[in-house]
């Protein structure tokens, strides 16, 4: 096509949309060099458990032919969209990053599958992730560590490290990944990108392999605000097949935010949590307070509030997500499907898959979860770590009376190299300090590229909001976009 | 074993008295299981009635069925217990035709807690509480030791009966006799039944009692419990908890502990096995089902479903015994409200008929009929009318009852007409008696004399003259009357 030559490639998500829907740009010339990209440099970063090729140029030349006839063929019409392996399509494997799951192809899509179809949006692939999301790096999976497409020597984050990878390389201009204590705002911030983690029941779990129910949550990657605000309108809303999915009293669920982005924060107030945990680093620690500068300079007001619990989000998470992880994986089992070891008896064949099928620290967390929630521990263990989830829950409730939205680092580093912290379970614990506590308030937070820090690597700044104020939040997201790109460290692309 | 001494109904058995709790498993009858929309459905092609959320698949999601939650208020408000806000946990444990590893399962906070149900003869047993639960599936093992998973070459497993909706009913340990316990599920079962909360059929295990039974010298603590499984009939219960009670006590007069353990009922040898002891437990680890959020049925929700309560077996019985002039706790009272016949029967009354005539008409002759039997229930009365004029005797009532059963109705009068049973008329039954004595003097002179036996001679010759058709009361009568 002649048009094709003279306009630029359309590189975001919003850009393809539009050129697929106006008949500028052919979707299937979109797939097309996502493929090539993917085929280029994917071999090094290992993003992708499956490249869904095949049906991905079929959907394409359906959406091509559709826009040919003049139907509206949605929001995202064209857009590639990479899923973490953890999200169910049917018919396509849906590993985990696990041996467990090995042969696997679930019978049915997950409602956010169904969602992204429905828009337009075409599935190119199944990413990497920590094993059934456990882990702040994607080294914790079985088809071997994803690589930071910004430095192969370091890792990605996680454990959405291969959605966010993805999306930072220009694989796919959108993936989806899940958040149970940061794992898609970490990796986000690590990779350069933004990620959102929505509010705790705004986006449907059904079919999202679970970790721990009652934390994790689906979000997207995306390399704009703009983009995830975009693609979080197509998958948010109620759904009847998740009872813990918000309905509303009015309308279906579904968040309101791109016609928001550009009213900017005059009159905000933006939170600085005086008693956040300390441990970022000088880079990190610098690059939040030239964040907090921006919004003062847009007209936001910057507010010292207190968040007493924020600190012990950390050791409550450790306790009740491997507690629900402990009974949500007891279902592989080797009965009705994946991966069974055969052996004398139904106990010892259990005993056999299971200990073939599981990573060291999916087992850790088993081995933890089923301790906290002994006779004679709940108490000690589970029971109080409910506690001091509902004071996190008050506590931010209190600040949230004072102020909008709070900003924190997303991560306390830049991203670390490949192998640094797997000896110590409780180093890569720490990675997810200041993200955990939203999932356990089951409030909103995102994380931003805010410049660089340590050897020119991304750094992430996170912005919280109360439940379903995802609209608050992203316009404090976008005026951060907009701060970034006058930095003079300014991020380029990977 | 020696008998054990029932004075005054009561059970003792060497000093010692019982002490019983029942628990009670219910298949709900809705139509689509607890947790998926999956047909609820008996005898089907197996792992047919499945979806993900049935199969425990990875990324699958529990919705709860409101229909299940409604006929557990139902049964639970019939059983006089207050409805209450309720949550699911998770009771985790591995086995094969338990999907998920874990049973979605009210646990702490039960729907319905605190009713009671009255026995027949007022007899109250407290209820604790009514959970609702999912069911597990079906294993069947082949080959190996008799039908154990243990030792067994293979295993198939059904998951059409995983996720049914169950209701748990909890009873305090208030039963002191295996009868009550026979009673307390008869009459449960009939509730469940009349309120549509479950078919009950204890035969296609839709109802599945567990007895909790442990013995005590009176006013003693309670003693160490055994819970006894497999009791699959009525009879079996009352046969499983005497046999239990029975050997508890022979243990503890041979000077040995009681262990809390699980034991099995064998229906072949009358006896209890051990199952599993109290050590063997899985901890089940219960903690809140993050999937489901809380059922708070709200006191509109809860009076709607109150007031659409039908009436009760228990004030069924009281109705009809006071139509009939029966005993409440009498046999054609409870048979024939446990088959559900009672309201024919008011019906029999309500268009003319005798309620006492047409009870026992019902108890006799309307076993294979159901709850609403095929014969009009004009026709029912038309007969009793004719009983209570005497045109008809009893004997010849049940005859023209069976002709009428046979053809799902008929005209009382004109098939008794067609028998022949025209009603005697006094002069021609007198000369009968007349004649009756004067063939037998000696009975009549002893019948004269006092003698009762006598008479039964003579009611029996006018019988025979008459075929049969004279009335045996208006014979007794004239007897008498003529007696010097």
């Amino acid at each position: 096509m002649a048009d094709s030559m003279e306009s630029p490639t359309p590189t975001t998500a919003t850009d393809i949309a539009w050129n697929v829907r106006n008949n500028l740009v052919k979707a299937t010339d979109v797939i097309d060099r996502h493929l090539a990209a993917i085929h280029d440099r994917d071999g090094e970063i290992n993003a992708f458990n499956t490249v869904t090729a095949d049906v991905a140029r079929a959907r394409a030349a359906e959406i091509d032919e559709g826009v040919a006839v003049g139907r509206d063929m949605g929001p995202l019409a064209g857009v590639p969209i990479a899923l973490k392996d953890n999200m169910c399509t049917r018919g396509i494997p849906t590993t985990c990053s696990s041996k467990i799951l090995d042969g696997w192809k679930p019978p049915y899509d997950a409602t956010i599958v169904t969602r992204l179809h429905e828009a337009g949006a075409i599935l190119i692939g199944k990413t990497n992730l920590d094993e059934f999301a456990m882990g702040s790096s994607t080294e914790n999976s079985a088809f071997g560590p994803t690589r930071n497409p910004r430095d192969t020597s370091r890792v990605p984050g996680g454990s959405s490290g291969g959605s966010a990878a993805a999306v930072a390389a220009g694989f796919a201009p959108l993936a989806l990944g899940s958040d149970t204590g940061g794992s898609i705002r970490q990796p986000a911030a690590l990779c350069g990108v933004v990620g959102v983690k929505p509010t705790y029941g705004a986006v449907s779990r059904y079919g999202l392999v679970a970790f721990a129910s009652s934390l994790d949550q689906i979000g997207p990657f995306a390399t704009t605000v703009a983009d995830a605000a975009l693609v979080l309108e197509v998958i948010s809303g109620y759904d009847p097949m998740d009872s813990t999915s918000i309905k509303p009293a009015v309308g279906d669920g579904t968040l309101d935010l791109t016609r928001q982005l550009e009213w900017g924060v005059a009159g905000l107030r933006v939170g600085r949590i005086a008693d956040l945990p300390t441990g970022a680093s000088p880079d990190v620690a610098e690059r939040l307070e030239q964040a907090f500068d921006a919004l003062r300079a847009a007209g936001a007001e910057i507010v010292d509030v207190q968040v007493p619990a924020y600190g012990y989000g950390l050791t409550a998470y450790y306790l009740i997500a491997p507690a629900e992880a402990s009974s949500n994986l007891a279902r592989y089992d080797g009965v009705r499907f994946g991966m069974r070891v055969d052996a004398a008896d139904t106990n010892a064949m259990y005993m056999a898959t299971r200990t073939a099928g599981f990573g060291d620290e999916v087992k850790r967390r088993i081995m933890l979860g089923t301790y906290a929630l002994s006779a004679g521990y709940y108490d000690a263990y589970y029971g109080r770590a409910l506690k001091v989830r509902r004071l996190i829950a008050d506590d931010f409730a209190a600040a949230y009376e004072h102020v909008d939205v709070l900003l924190t680092p997303t991560s306390p580093t830049v991203a670390f190299p490949i192998g640094d912290k797997t000896a110590d379970p409780m180093s890569m614990y720490l990675c997810d300090t200041y993200t955990i506590p939203s999932n356990l308030s089951g409030e909103p937070a995102m994380s931003v590229p805010f410049g660089t820090g340590e050897a020119g690597l991304p750094v992430g700044v996170q912005v919280l909001a109360p439940a379903l104020k995802e609209d608050v939040m992203f316009r404090v997201a976008a005026e951060l976009e907009r701060a970034a790109a006058s930095l003079v460290q300014g991020l380029e692309p990977a | 074993m020696s008998e054990t001494s029932t004075t005054g109904g009561a059970w003792s058995f060497h000093g010692y008295e019982l002490v019983v709790g029942l628990e009670v498993h219910v298949e709900l009858a809705t139509r689509t299981k607890l947790f998926s929309a999956s047909p609820n459905r008996f005898g089907d092609e197996p792992n047919t009635n499945i979806d993900p959320v049935t199969l425990g698949l990875p990324g699958a999601l529990p919705v709860l069925n409101r229909q299940a939650v409604e006929l557990a208020m139902r049964l639970g408000l019939a059983l006089n217990c207050t409805v209450q806000r309720s949550t699911f946990a998770r009771k985790n444990y591995f086995y094969p035709d338990m999907p998920k590893a874990y049973q979605i399962s009210q646990y702490d906070e039960p729907i319905c807690i605190d009713g009671w149900l009255d026995l027949p003869d007022g007899f109250r047993v407290g209820i604790e509480r009514a959970h609702l639960e999912e069911d597990t599936g079906k294993s069947t093992h082949k080959g190996g030791a008799g039908g154990r998973i243990h030792g067994s070459d293979y295993s198939l497993i059904d998951f059409n009966r995983a996720g049914v909706p169950l209701v748990e009913i909890v009873s305090r340990p208030d039963i002191r006799t295996p009868e009550q316990a026979k009673a307390y599920v008869s009459e449960l079962r009939a509730i469940l039944v009349a309120v549509g909360a479950s078919d009950a059929k204890m035969e296609e295990g839709s109802m599945r009692v567990d007895a909790n039974v442990s013995v005590r010298l009176p006013g003693a603590e309670l003693g160490t419990r055994c819970e006894i499984k497999n009791v699959n009939s009525v009879r079996s219960v009352g046969r499983a908890i005497e046999y239990e009670a029975q050997r508890q006590v022979g243990m503890l007069e041979a000077g040995e502990k009681i262990r809390q353990e699980t034991r099995h009922w064998d229906e072949n040898d009358g006896r209890t096995h051990t199952l599993r002891s109290k050590e063997d437990a899985d901890d089940y680890r219960y903690f809140q089902e993050p999937d489901l959020v809380v059922v708070d049925p709200d006191v509109e929700w809860i009076e709607r479903v109150r007031s659409a309560l039908p009436v009760l077996p228990a004030a069924r019985r009281t109705r009809l015994a006071a139509a009939t002039g029966q005993p409440v706790d009498g046999e054609a009272v409870l048979v024939v409200t446990e088959r559900g016949q009672d309201s024919y029967v008011l019906e029999v009354a309500a268009v003319g008929g005798d309620a006492g005539r047409a009870l026992v008409h019902v108890k006799e002759a309307f076993a294979d009929q159901g709850d609403r039997p095929r014969v009009p229930a004009s026709d029912l009365a038309a007969l009793t009318r004719l009983e209570i004029d005497g045109a008809l005797t009893a004997t010849q009532a049940k005859q023209v009852l069976a002709e009428i059963v046979g053809n799902g109705g008929g005209d009382a009068r004109a098939i008794a007409a067609a028998k022949g049973f025209e009603a005697m008329d006094t002069s021609e039954l007198e000369a009968m008696v007349d004649a009756a004595i004067a063939a037998a003097p000696e009975a009549w002179a002893k019948f004269c004399a006092g003698e009762g036996k006598a008479m039964g001679a003579l009611v029996g010759a006018v019988m025979k003259a008459s075929k049969g058709q004279a009335d045996g009361k208006a014979v007794t009568a004239l007897l008498n009357a003529r007696r010097p």
